[in-house]
């Protein structure tokens, strides 16, 4: 808890984007969080990536669920929408929010106990159905805002900052959002936003469901030596697959790379990302091998971060049920009760 | 980059750029938190130990500070460090209890002081409560220097400039007032154990063009004009006054020609506006009392009636720049311009002279004619003798004045100890943190959003009637509460250590500034391109901290920090912590305090 108020002043040479507005213009209030808890990073990060894609605020709709992690959207992007749902009701929220309004850029912000145990559900079915929008779990292990349970998501083996030992198995978040059919998978370390940033925006310009898992250290109830989401255990067992290294619509960063390690990955709607691959091998267009590539690693105790698998042509929800291009609250009242003569017809169409 | 060794006595003082500019090093950020919690007396004291005239200076000081302090990199203007002075000198009690006593036994040496002036004074109140017998001749009956004789009383009122010399003079020191030393040989024959020359630059400069010496009733030297106002020789002025020069002397006599009779005072300056050598608050006051400043003109000769001045006439000229960037002034080819007036006051520069020192007495002049002086030590090539203020290096101002009498203070006195007066005693320092609870802090760094407050001036019509009323009327309390809530307390240092850090980043996330980044070393010109924010300004410190567990460097660049605080309250492990760096110049006397 901070309780002096973030003074306005920024740095006078700070860099402007295409609005002419700066980094602190996505800021939100200041956390009430655990000073020190990699919320607060992720946090910065999704600031940074809606700034350096010069993102108007008011086209964003940030959603949440409950948990410490659920709170995190009161602290970005103070000028765009929000809805801080009850627990684990993030996706349906969102789903229904972005049904009735395909135009805005929806950001689903959800922590392991919320999407993992209460809301798996959930979780599931709006991956699977290829909601548009990025998914982002801020994964501590614990149950933060409740004083540090274990979750889902605690490793086997694990120990709690009391010393008890995890005996249940783990859910690998990644691994379901890709066995359920999630069209952009990635999962990132909050104390690594050089990763992470360029994830977020790449998850942003996905036009599907996209899902980052971040790990996220709960300095308060999970940072102890025996956990597996400490910020020295991650940073050990990290192993990163690639890099995003820019996105179209910026000037491309002249780096040398050693041939066949660069990938430019086009999507859907156009853009590109350019993946500098840390593992030659690895093929992000190939959703078997990634969960199997996961698999094995989790096994040798690595922990599997960068972009993991995107679909090349990926479709979402709106497509599937081809519905108005139209945010339902433009429509008219022409468009909405078309009149007798088109009832008649739907009606008949149903005898 | 190597780490940062925050232990040079020079790097955090680097930090508090008010402190580190004024020449005094006074302690500013400590007094204007004493001014903030209503402690006038306190900060008076502070002032007067570092800078011996705070009355007169909250007044007068050319500020150097301001210029320098953060605030003016991070909002559009500078804390009115000047103006809070004077709150504490005008809101203290009677803090005459607290000033040192005379020495209760002198320690059998004697200084001469030659000249009255700041430089002298400053020298004398080091000197004097540890026994030295000082002695001060000035030519004039009074003491003050030019801080009495040349700046106008609606400027410093005769009362503060009284009270200030006089604090000093309490201290035992003998003034022989209307001596003039006429040659330093005989004054060296009478054993002094050291000599101070604190006799100011008492020239000025004239102005050699056709019909000075036919117009010369109504032509007159600014600075001896001015001193001769303020002896009260001269009470009146002609109706239409011609200024010349650019300077505060020229600021300060169109505004006492304003005061004097003067109802069309013009100021005419050769050069540009903008590159006038007056200070810019001197130049809008001038301005607000309907003075008008022409520029780029250059006089070319005084005009009369038969040895009646009727006016100046100038030539137009503009600025022309070679390719190295000089600037010359040439003709533009305009018609002249003729100034109709009658009294002109010269006021083109000031000049050195030292008539009554024998070249051959031991002390060295350079090729300008000017001593051999030491700039540390404020040594001449004779070991007896010391300079300091105007004298020294040719015509500054009273803060440069002060300075150069504490350090010509400390080197008479290891002088006359026998010690090497090349060596100086170090700066003391006192570190305190100011945590005192998880969110709490014994300083209010709550960053205050207010420009900055302008000064109180008294009513044109009523100042102008008389010169020696004041101008300025000071902040009263409130303001000055509010003033000093800007100050951002740049001696709260940021305190990083390495072994304590988890990296985190919470400190690099609330930075509201974007001081902080985490991130390979590297050498400084190209770590300065991989920042959190551009760090485009060298002249400011890129602090640098390993023993970080990933190898990596903290680097916070200490340019816009804007010392609030937050990463100390937002790191989980204090690894950062706020530090209040107190560094006081170590004077004369407490050099030997120090030793005792
Ligand atoms: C018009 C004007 C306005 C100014 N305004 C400001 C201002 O607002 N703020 C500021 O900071 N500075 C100002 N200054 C500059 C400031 O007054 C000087 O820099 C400062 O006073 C220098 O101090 P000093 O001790 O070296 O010498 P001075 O103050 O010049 O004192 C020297 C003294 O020595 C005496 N003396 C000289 N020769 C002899 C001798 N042979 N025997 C005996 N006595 C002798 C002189 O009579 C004089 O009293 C101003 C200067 C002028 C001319
Ligand atoms: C329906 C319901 N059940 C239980 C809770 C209690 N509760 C609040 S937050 C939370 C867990 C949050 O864990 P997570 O989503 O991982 O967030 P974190 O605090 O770790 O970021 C629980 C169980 C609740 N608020 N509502
Ligand atoms: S309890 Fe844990 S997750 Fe919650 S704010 Fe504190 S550090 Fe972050
Ligand atoms: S005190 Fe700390 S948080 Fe505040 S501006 Fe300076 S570095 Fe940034
Ligand atoms: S907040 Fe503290 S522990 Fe965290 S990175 Fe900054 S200094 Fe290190
Ligand atoms: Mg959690």
């Amino acid at each position: 808890m901070t309780y002096v108020v973030k003074p306005k002043f920024h740095h006078p040479e700070l860099p402007k984007n295409k609005l002419g507005y700066t980094h602190r213009d996505y800021e939100g209030a200041v956390s009430t969080l655990c000073a020190g808890c990699g919320h607060d990073s992720i946090t910065a990060s999704i600031i940074e990536a809606c700034f350096e894609l010069s993102i108007e605020p008011h086209r964003v709709a940030k959603i949440s669920g409950i948990g410490c992690s659920s709170k995190t959207p009161t602290y970005f992007l103070g000028n765009s929408h929000g809805f801080n749902s009850v627990h684990g009701r993030m996706p349906s929220v969102l789903t229904g929010a972005n049904l009735a309004n395909r135009d805005l850029i929806y950001l689903g912000v959800s922590g392991d106990g919320d999407s993992a145990s209460i809301g798996f559900g959930q979780f599931a079915h709006c991956l699977r159905r290829g909601v548009n929008m990025v998914y982002i779990v801020e994964n501590n292990g614990v149950y933060g805002l409740t004083k540090g349970q274990f979750s889902a998501t605690a490793d086997r083996g694990s120990k709690s900052k009391r010393g008890v030992v995890n005996s249940d198995s783990a859910i690998d978040m990644v691994g379901i959002a890709l066995q359920i059919g999630a069209s952009f998978v990635a999962r990132s370390f909050s104390g690594d936003k050089k990763q992470l940033t360029p994830l977020i925006k790449a998850a942003i310009e996905h036009q599907g469901a996209a899902f980052i898992d971040v790990i996220s250290p709960c300095v308060a109830f999970n940072n102890h030596a025996g956990s597996t989401k400490s910020f020295d255990y991650v940073r050990e067992h990290n192993e990163a697959v690639n890099f995003l290294d820019f996105m179209t619509g910026r000037p491309p960063i002249h780096v040398d790379y050693a041939p066949g390690t660069v990938e430019r990955v086009e999507q859907h709607d156009g853009t590109v990302l350019t993946l500098r691959k840390l593992d030659a091998e690895y093929d992000v267009h190939d959703r078997l091998a990634a969960m199997s590539f996961l698999h094995h690693h989790a096994d040798l105790g690595q922990i599997v971060t960068g972009l993991l698998y995107v679909e090349r042509d990926a479709e979402d929800l709106h497509g599937h049920l081809n519905t108005v291009e139209a945010p339902l609250n433009a429509l008219s009242e022409k468009d909405l009760c078309p009149g007798a003569a088109v009832l008649d017809k739907i009606n008949a169409s149903l005898r | 980059m190597k780490p940062t060794d925050i232990s040079a006595p020079d790097y955090f003082h680097k930090v508090v750029d008010c402190q580190w500019a004024c020449p005094a090093h006074t302690p500013v950020p400590e007094y204007i938190r004493l001014i903030a919690a209503g402690r006038y007396s306190d900060a008076y004291m502070i002032n007067w130990e570092s800078n011996v005239f705070p009355g007169i200076l909250g007044r007068t000081c050319d500020r150097p500070c301001e210029p320098a302090c953060r605030r003016g990199r991070v909002e559009a203007e500078p804390v009115a460090i000047c103006r809070l002075k004077r709150v504490a000198a005008d809101f203290k009690d009677d803090i005459r209890a607290r000033l040192p006593k005379p020495a209760a036994r002198k320690n059998g040496k004697r200084i001469a002081l030659v000249g009255g002036g700041p430089a002298s004074l400053a020298v004398a109140r080091d000197l004097a409560p540890m026994g030295y017998e000082c002695i001060v001749f000035d030519q004039d009956p009074q003491v003050g220097g030019m801080m009495r004789t040349q700046i106008p009383k609606f400027r410093l009122p005769e009362s503060v400039l009284d009270e200030e010399c006089q604090y000093i003079l309490d201290l035992g020191i003998a003034f022989v007032g209307g001596k003039r030393i006429d040659s330093m040989k005989a004054l060296l024959k009478e054993n002094f154990d050291a000599c101070f020359v604190g006799c100011g630059a008492p020239r000025g400069r004239d102005l050699d063009i056709p019909g000075r010496k036919e117009a010369a009733k109504n032509i007159h030297i600014g600075i001896d004009w001015l001193s001769s106002v303020s002896f009260g020789h001269i009470d009146k002025i002609g109706k239409r006054v011609v200024v010349l020069g650019g300077g505060n002397t020229a600021m300060d006599c169109c505004r006492s020609s304003r005061r004097l009779g003067g109802e069309d005072v013009t100021v005419v300056v050769r050069s540009g506006f903008e590159e006038m050598k007056a200070s810019p608050w001197e130049k809008e006051d001038a301005m607000h009392e309907d003075i008008p400043i022409f520029n780029f003109l250059v006089p070319k000769e005084f005009t009369h009636d038969n040895g009646r001045l009727t006016g100046v006439l100038f030539e137009k000229v503009k600025a022309e720049y070679d390719a190295k960037g000089r600037r010359k002034l040439v003709p533009t080819g305009e018609p002249d311009r003729h100034f109709p007036c009658d009294d002109v006051l010269v006021a083109v520069g000031q000049e050195n002279a030292f008539p009554w020192i024998e070249r051959d007495c031991g002390i060295a002049f350079d090729k300008w004619d000017m001593p051999k002086v030491d700039p540390k030590t404020m040594a001449s090539t004779h070991p007896k003798v010391f300079f300091g203020g105007d004298a020294a290096f040719g015509p500054k101002n009273i803060i440069w004045a002060v300075a150069h009498g504490h350090d010509a203070a400390i080197s008479i006195d290891r002088l006359c100890r026998g010690e090497d007066i090349a060596v100086r005693p170090p700066p003391q320092i006192n570190v305190a943190s100011q945590k005192m609870g998880i969110h709490e802090w014994s300083y209010d760094n709550e960053i205050a959003p207010d420009k900055r407050y302008r000064v109180p001036h008294r009513d044109k019509v009523l100042s102008l009637r008389d010169i020696k009323s004041e101008v300025e009327l000071g902040y009263d309390i409130e303001l000055a509460l509010k003033e000093a809530e800007r100050c951002l307390n740049c001696d709260v240092q940021t305190v990083f250590t390495g072994q304590l850090c988890i990296e985190c980043d919470a400190c690099v996330d609330i930075c509201p500034m974007d001081c902080i980044t985490f991130t390979q070393n590297g050498d400084e010109a190209e770590l300065r391109t991989r920042l959190q924010a551009p760090a485009q300004n060298v002249t400011q410190d890129l602090y640098v901290a390993n023993d970080l567990k990933t190898g990596r460097v903290m680097v916070k660049d200490e340019d816009v920090c804007l010392h609030c605080g937050l990463c100390a309250e937002r790191c989980p492990t204090g690894a950062w912590d706020m530090q209040k760096y107190l560094i006081d110049m170590t004077l004369a006397e407490q050099a030997c305090q120090l030793k005792a």
